[in-house]
Parts: structure tokens; C-alpha cells; sequence
């Protein structure tokens, strides 16, 4: 089976957040980043699909140069080659645009499968693993939590709310987004990092044409609404507080 | 016109479909909403309470159960035909699923988990989290209309539903669905074998998130829950680890609890988690991070590092 996995770094989660000047975007030159969390999981259910059925993983990410460290990353874990779509703007680019540009990196190869996470941890569309399925012609199921293949086909179990869950057949090719916890990780080793350095990275350009469908006008930070008792002192005062307040106050125990 | 696509499941409305509605008449022109599927009287029935122009069945046998690929034809028809200024929808696991792909297939803007629309120059600005609700962006959609515009659940009270004088008008039409283009063959929904712990039922919980940090820190978590005689959860990324079953975590995919108490030990709040934790009585947020989002829902916080303060606390507990 070859499968592509579309992989987004995102900004590392205990970075401070700054905004830029003009706040409709992040301050990001200083910031740490890391591989998008569901789309590690993409990537182990892709190795563990290849495992399993043979064939070759690749991985893609459109994004400015910093993003060659997150290709890498997935190669040391055992992804056989990477595409990058390369283009600065791709870091704040709108899931249309986003899409637009993996599709037309991806649309001449013909994968079987093409794997996304469910949602990007700083954007949050949670659309461009879907357009890009409706881009490229394939039959797309979201939010998922097992992959089988079985009778030249998939089975895959959807995620619905509340603890509920759906088995759903689809045929092949098809696109799939996939959600935090469908596995347990592997990490690279050392041997896998070695690998990783004679592998390709094929830089490509992203199309010209892409009309964006969205833009963001202003970025600031979330205004305090609920009156929140904060409990300030040393952590013996403070957990001292805490408890008499919760014993006489709040009366919950 | 807002054209309000509502959600049903086994003929049974989502509550949270009175919330885009809600968003709709708040824009204060006219508001159809449809509704999906097969047999659908009796939602749409329940939704024509609305103060709304319109109430549209929109059935054929092969949207009965729901797939991607058939409300896809059905909306894009649908849509095209109506033509509607904007589209809402409630930012559901189903709207996740196909609205995208609607959008695309139309070739129009879709802004996804939205909290509010505001005016902004002759048109609307729409208000969504970012960067995992650190940061808040208003939105303006490109290119031409209809606009789609998912809302997150929460994001308005049911309460403040507009109800009409008379009921509003029910129109059934046949939706355009060509059963050999649907792709995805779905089976029945199940729940996983019954969950070993039910948490609905505890008075007190202690939670604890990523900040937690490793598997073994969980003991201090379960020390301090046992001195609070409380039951132990988690987030998600705790259950997706296996430090935790999955039965304990708590969240839109997870359980739903309203306890008296409700103590969050490195948990940053996302929407995801605090839609299952946030009818608690009392909410206690302990985080390093003075600016995480769980601060903005809970009664009391300490801002500190949990590996002093729980510590701290169960000392006190103990006192
Ligand atoms: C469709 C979908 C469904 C989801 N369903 C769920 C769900 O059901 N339940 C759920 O929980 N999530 C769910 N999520 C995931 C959710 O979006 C968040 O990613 C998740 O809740 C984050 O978990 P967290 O707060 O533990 O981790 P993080 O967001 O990483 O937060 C960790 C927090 O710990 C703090 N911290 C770190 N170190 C310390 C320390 N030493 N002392 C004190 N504080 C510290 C940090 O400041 C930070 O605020 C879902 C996501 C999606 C897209
Ligand atoms: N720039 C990108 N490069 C590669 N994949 C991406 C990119 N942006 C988003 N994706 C993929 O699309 C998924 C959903 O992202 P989003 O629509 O931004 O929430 C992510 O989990 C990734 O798998």
C-alpha cells in the first residue's frame, strides 16, 4: 500500500505565546516547535499499515524551511521518504490554500491511502485533511480510531461523541483523519536517525493560484469573564487557602 | 437569509442545533433551517417552535443513516438552490465530517469553531480560538457567499432561543442524493463494553492533565485524591498514553460529570475537555501557566507548579 501522511509543525505547547505587530499573526522567530500531537498518530498508523501490508510511507508537509526538522523527524521513526511543499506563507495560509498546495504535491503519485490528523493544534481548522480528500477525489472518513484493511477495502472505527463509536467501510483510494490515541507511539532510535540522512527530501513549490478563503483581521488574547478566585502565597499558604475555602466556603467536603 | 443546518440522529434532534439558530436570529434577518435525513416530522415539528421563517425536510431514503458523501450532494444542491448568505452549523463530530468537504465541493469559505459573530464592515467578522484557545482570532470569510460558519457547542445558551407565536412553517423537499456516489458504508454506532467506572456519579473528582508530565507522578494525584476521597480522571492525552483507562477521561469523547468538587491538576482547559467537566459545582484549576484557558472557568485557582502545590495540599488536607 503506499501511503501518504500529510504532518504540520505547530509551535511547542509551553512556548508563551507573542502576537506580531500588526496581530494577525504570531511572533514565532524565537519560538520552539514540535510535530502536530494526531499527526504522530497518523504517522504510527501508517508504519504499522506498512508493517503490515508492505508497501512505502511518505510524508508531507507544506510550510517554510523550519519544517525540514519535523520531515526528518518522521523518517528517523521510518517513514521512507518526504515532499516538502516549501513556501513561507504556508505557516498562516487558510485551510484552502493549505490543501491546494498538498494536493497538487501529492495528486501525480496516486497514493492508496492519505493520512492527516484530525486538527491542527495552532490553526484548528479541522478541515484540511477533508479538502484535500474532496480535492483529490477520495472517499474520506474523519476522526478515527482503528484502521483494517479487509476485502480490498477499509474498515475504519469513527469516533462520535460522548464514547460512541462507528465501524465504516470505504473503498480504496481513500483519505483518512486520524485521532490522538488510535495506537501508542513509537519513538526514533538511533539507528532509525542514521537511516533518516541518506533518505530523500524532495523540496517542491506550491501552485501560484491558490485563492485563500479566509482571513484572520485581528489575533488577541481571551478576555477574563468569570470571576476567578485566584489564591496567591507560597505553596503551603496557598494549599492552606485552598482548603479552608473549600471546607467553609465552597463546602465540599 | 442564514440558512441553520440542525442534526438529528435516529429522528432525535441535537440540542445543540438550537444554537446556530440562536446565532441566526441574532442577526436579525430571515432564518430558514433544514434538517437531514429520513422520517423527520417530528424534529422538524420540535425545531418549528423557533421563531424562524422556515422549516425544511430535506429526505431521501439514502440519508437515513448518515454518510459524508450523501449529505455532501444533498447540502450542494440543497444550498445552490437556496442560495443563503450564510450557512451555520453546530461544530459537531457530523460537521466535522462533511462540512469541509461541502465547502470545497462548493468552492466557498467554511470558518469552523466559532464562538460569536460581530459586525465588521458591511459584512461579519466571526470569532474562533486559536492555538489551542491561547489566543482568540476574528475571521472575515473571502470570496463569494453562501458563507459557511460552524459554531462551537456551548457557545450560546439554549435559553436564549427566540420562540415564534405560531408555529413556522414545515416544507418537505426530495433531496438530490445519487445513492452510487455514497462511498462510506457506515454500520450501526455502539458504545464500547460498559465502563468499569462510572464518574457521573462522584461527588469529587481530581484530574489530571499532560502537565502531570510521567506515568509514576501519578501517585501523588491518587494520594491526593484518596485524602479528598475523591475518584481519579484524567484528559485525554493521559488516557491516549495508557497511564489511565480510557473510562476515566473526561471530555467531549470521554465522560460527562458534574461533581461538587472538580480539581484540575495540569490541565490547560481545552473546549474538548471542559465540555464534559464544566457543570461542577466547584471548579478548582491548579496550573503553572497564569494565562491557561481553565482559569476562565474555574471558582478557584492557584497558579503554581502541581509538584509543590499538590504535595502542599494533601498536607493540609491531612492537618
Ligand atoms: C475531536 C476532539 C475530541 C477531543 N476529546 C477530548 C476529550 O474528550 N477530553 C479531553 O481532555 N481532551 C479531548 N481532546 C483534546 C483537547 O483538545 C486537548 O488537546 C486536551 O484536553 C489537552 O489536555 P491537557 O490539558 O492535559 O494538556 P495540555 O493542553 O498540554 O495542558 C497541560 C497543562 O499543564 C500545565 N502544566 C505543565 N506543567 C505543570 C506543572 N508542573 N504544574 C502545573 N501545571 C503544569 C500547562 O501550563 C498546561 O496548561 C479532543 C480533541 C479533539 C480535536
Ligand atoms: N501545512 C501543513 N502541512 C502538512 N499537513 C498539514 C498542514 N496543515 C494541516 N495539515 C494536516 O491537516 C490536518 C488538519 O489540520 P487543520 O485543518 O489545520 O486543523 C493536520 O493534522 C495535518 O495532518
Amino acid at each position: 500500500m503506499k501511503i501518504a501522511v500529510c504532518i504540520k509543525q505547530v509551535v511547542g505547547r509551553e512556548w508563551q505565546l507573542r502576537l506580531s505587530d500588526d496581530k494577525t499573526w504570531i511572533r514565532d522567530q524565537d519560538a520552539s516547535f514540535e510535530l502536530n500531537e494526531p499527526d504522530a498518530y497518523a504517522l504510527e498508523a501508517a508504519l504499522r499499515l506498512k508493517e503490515q501490508h508492505g508497501g512505502e510511507v511518505v510524508v508531507c508537509s507544506a510550510g517554510p524551511s523550519r519544517v525540514v526538522q519535523a520531515l526528518r523527524e518522521a523518517l528517523a521513526r521510518g517513514a521512507d521518504r518526504a515532499i516538502h511543499v516549501e513556501d513561507g506563507a504556508l505557516a498562516s495560509a487558510d485551510a484552502f490554500v493549505v490543501a491546494g498546495a498538498l494536493a497538487a504535491a501529492l495528486r501525480d503519485e496516486h497514493f492508496d491511502l492519505v493520512l492527516t490528523g484530525l486538527q491542527s493544534d495552532d490553526q484548528g481548522f479541522g478541515q484540511v485533511g477533508v479538502v484535500l480528500a474532496e480535492r483529490l477525489g477520495l472517499a474520506h472518513s474523519t476522526i478515527t480510531m482503528d484502521v483494517a484493511v479487509e476485502d480490498g477495502g477499509l474498515r475504519v472505527k469513527r469516533e462520535l461523541e460522548g464514547g460512541w463509536f462507528q465501524w465504516i467501510r470505504l473503498p480504496l483510494p481513500a483519505l483518512l483523519t486520524i485521532q490522538s490515541g488510535i495506537n501508542q507511539l513509537r519513538y526514533a532510535t538511533l539507528k532509525g536517525i542514521m537511516a533518516a540522512k541518506k533518505k530523500e527530501i524532495r523540496s517542491v513549490a506550491a501552485p501560484a493560484d491558490l485563492a485563500a478563503r479566509q482571513r484572520i483581521v485581528s489575533l488577541y488574547f481571551p478576555e477574563k469573564s468569570k470571576q476567578t478566585r485566584m489564591i496567591a502565597g507560597a505553596p503551603d499558604e496557598a494549599a492552606k487557602e485552598l482548603v479552608r475555602v473549600l471546607r467553609e466556603e465552597a463546602r465540599v467536603f | 437569509m442564514v440558512l441553520v443546518i440542525a442534526e438529528q440522529r435516529d429522528g432525535k434532534l441535537n440540542r445543540a442545533s438550537w444554537e446556530p439558530i440562536i446565532a441566526a436570529q441574532g442577526l436579525g434577518g430571515p432564518v430558514k433551517v433544514a434538517l437531514l435525513g429520513q422520517g423527520l416530522e417530528a424534529a422538524a415539528a420540535e425545531l418549528a417552535a423557533a421563531k424562524v421563517d422556515e422549516v425544511v425536510r430535506v429526505e431521501h431514503a439514502s440519508l437515513e443513516a448518515y454518510t459524508a458523501d450523501g449529505f455532501v450532494q444533498a447540502l450542494a444542491a440543497f444550498i445552490a438552490a437556496e442560495a443563503p448568505a450564510h450557512v451555520f452549523f453546530t461544530h459537531t463530530y457530523q460537521t466535522r465530517d462533511f462540512a469541509p468537504a461541502l465547502a470545497a465541493r462548493l468552492d466557498r469559505a467554511l470558518i469552523t469553531d466559532v464562538v460569536a459573530a460581530k459586525p465588521h464592515g458591511d459584512g461579519l467578522a466571526f470569532t474562533r480560538p486559536m492555538f489551542q484557545a491561547k489566543v482568540v482570532a476574528d475571521v472575515v470569510a473571502e470570496g463569494p457567499a453562501p458563507h459557511l460558519v460552524s459554531f462551537q457547542i456551548g457557545a450560546f445558551k439554549v435559553d436564549a432561543l427566540v420562540r415564534g407565536d405560531t408555529a413556522a412553517p414545515v416544507r418537505a423537499v426530495d433531496a438530490a442524493v445519487d445513492p452510487a456516489a455514497i462511498r462510506q458504508r457506515p454500520e450501526a454506532p455502539f458504545q464500547e463494553a460498559k465502563q468499569a467506572v462510572d464518574l457521573s456519579q462522584a461527588e469529587r473528582i481530581v484530574s489530571v492533565g499532560r502537565g502531570i508530565k510521567a506515568p509514576e507522578h501519578l501517585e501523588m494525584a491518587k494520594e491526593l485524591a484518596a485524602a479528598l476521597q475523591a475518584e481519579l480522571a484524567a484528559s485525554r492525552p493521559i488516557c491516549d498514553a495508557g497511564w489511565l483507562p480510557m473510562d476515566r477521561q473526561i471530555g467531549s469523547s470521554g465522560q460527562t460529570v458534574a461533581p461538587k468538587l472538580y480539581l484540575a491538576l495540569g490541565i490547560s482547559g481545552a473546549i474538548q475537555h471542559v465540555v464534559g467537566m464544566k457543570g461542577s459545582r466547584t471548579i478548582v484549576a491548579i496550573n503553572k501557566d497564569p494565562e491557561a484557558p481553565i482559569f476562565e472557568i474555574a471558582d478557584y485557582g492557584i497558579t503554581g507548579d502541581l509538584f509543590e502545590v499538590v504535595p502542599a495540599i494533601i498536607t493540609a488536607l491531612k492537618a
